[in-house]
């Protein structure tokens, strides 16, 4: 079996990523998952978080803000809502999304509070991670 | 007859015009590469979620309690028409070719006894439909301050058209948009986003995924999104098209404007040597009367 696979990484506005890698680790919202070549077909939706990519060049690390990622035996697809990669995430940026994210979560429908709540502790969660 | 100085200054602003088109050709060739790049950067995320959407909706889609985004409402009563067209003008019949469109559909919906509700995005068709159509106008999206398309824009409007299908305000969303072919081609097109349709025929090979968290709670905070994709794609295609449209038009007038300066040209010199003409004329009788 092949020790690679194809790795997309797509936002609406750009293609960020287009690399061979030999595993993916995905912020799942039912928990984070590594996926390497050969694993089963799953669709899976993205929580805010820290996607990582570990290819022959090396690890690289982008920040996502939900969206959902498609992965089949040779290939990952990741759709992201918003895609950045670890430079373009300063403390401006994040706090702006931070924001966005409060916003939401107090405007929130009573049904949906739950959600835009773990949302924006997401949110809060991806700020620590990277030390802002 | 028109005197040699009218003569002149009509050529000095027909002058002035074919420079002002020409500039404005120039800013919209280079704003088309733009929106061609962007354009092409949006189609990768758009074909993914197409797929995944109709593997996703023929897992789904026929089961009960499928989500009204992809099911309908169970009726087609009350559409909602959204036109899409550019903020400014001087683009041919870009403007006025996708109105046209939306107004035959909507005469045709009228027509078959259905109620119609218009939404538009960009002044140029609101001012259209407005005049022909305006007791079923319900209300506008002003792009006129965004200097760049981006996600949320699209976003922006998908949210104000999910909230009037939650509140049950229509049955059916279509939005009417221009396809960019080519330069010189760009084609009006109605595409209907809710209920959601997919092509169906990649999804038998790719139906074998799980699905986490469910297939259903994928699908709802998918359906959404896909709307926002679509609106996306057709404000990139709209823009392209409007570029396109207004490159092509300017052309035209500064081709007409160079045209125009060389017929004009002719009358000068010709008035002017009439004009030569006939002061040799009257110093030469002059000087035979002696």
């Amino acid at each position: 079996m092949a020790d690679t696979m194809q790795f997309d990484l797509v936002s609406p506005e750009r293609k960020l990523a287009s690399v061979q890698a030999r595993e993916v680790r995905l912020p799942g919202v039912e928990g984070d998952l590594t996926a390497m070549p050969g694993h089963a077909p799953v669709i899976l939706s993205l929580r805010p978080g820290i996607l990582t990519v570990v290819s022959a060049e090396g690890t690289a690390d982008y920040a996502v803000t939900g969206g959902f990622a498609e992965v089949s035996g040779d290939k990952v697809t990741v759709l992201a809502e918003r895609g950045l990669t670890k430079a373009e995430l300063t403390a401006a940026v994040h706090a702006e999304m931070l924001a966005e994210a409060k916003k939401v979560a107090d405007a929130a429908h009573p049904t949906v509070a739950d959600a835009a709540a773990k949302m924006l502790a997401d949110m809060e969660a991806l700020g620590t991670h990277i030390n802002l | 007859m028109p005197s040699l100085k009218d003569l002149k200054n009509r050529i000095v602003s027909v002058k002035n015009t074919r420079k002002i088109t020409k500039a404005m050709q120039m800013v919209a060739a280079a704003k088309l590469r733009r929106a061609q790049e962007s354009a092409e950067a949006a189609r990768p995320y758009a074909e993914r979620m197409n797929a995944v959407m109709s593997s996703l909706a023929s897992a789904v889609g026929s089961t009960e309690g499928a989500p009204r985004l992809l099911a309908g409402t169970g009726s087609d009563k009350v559409h909602l028409l959204v036109v899409m067209t550019g903020e400014r003008g001087l683009c041919g019949g870009f403007n006025a070719n996708i109105a046209k469109l939306a107004k035959a559909k909507a005469n045709e919906l009228l027509a078959a006894g259905k109620t119609v509700k218009i939404l538009t995005v960009g002044k140029k068709g609101r001012d259209a439909l407005r005049r022909d159509l305006g007791q079923y106008y319900i209300d506008h999206i002003d792009l006129s301050e965004v200097k760049k398309l981006s996600y949320p824009v699209a976003q922006k409007i998908a949210q104000n058209i999910l909230d009037r299908f939650d509140a049950g305000e229509y049955d059916v969303a279509t939005i009417f948009f221009s396809t960019f072919e080519s330069v010189i081609s760009q084609v009006p097109t109605a595409k209907q986003v809710i209920p959601a349709q997919f092509e169906t025929e990649a999804a038998s090979a790719s139906a074998v995924y799980d699905y986490e968290p469910g297939d259903q709670e994928i699908l709802t905070a998918l359906l959404p999104r896909a709307v926002a994709t679509a609106i996306f794609a057709a404000l990139l295609e709209n823009n392209a098209s409007f570029n396109g449209a207004q490159m092509s038009a300017m052309d035209n007038a500064t081709r007409n404007a160079g045209d125009m300066i060389d017929r004009l040209t002719i009358e000068f010199n010709r008035s002017r040597q009439a004009a030569i003409t006939k002061e040799l004329i009257e110093i030469i009788s002059g000087a035979e009367a002696l």
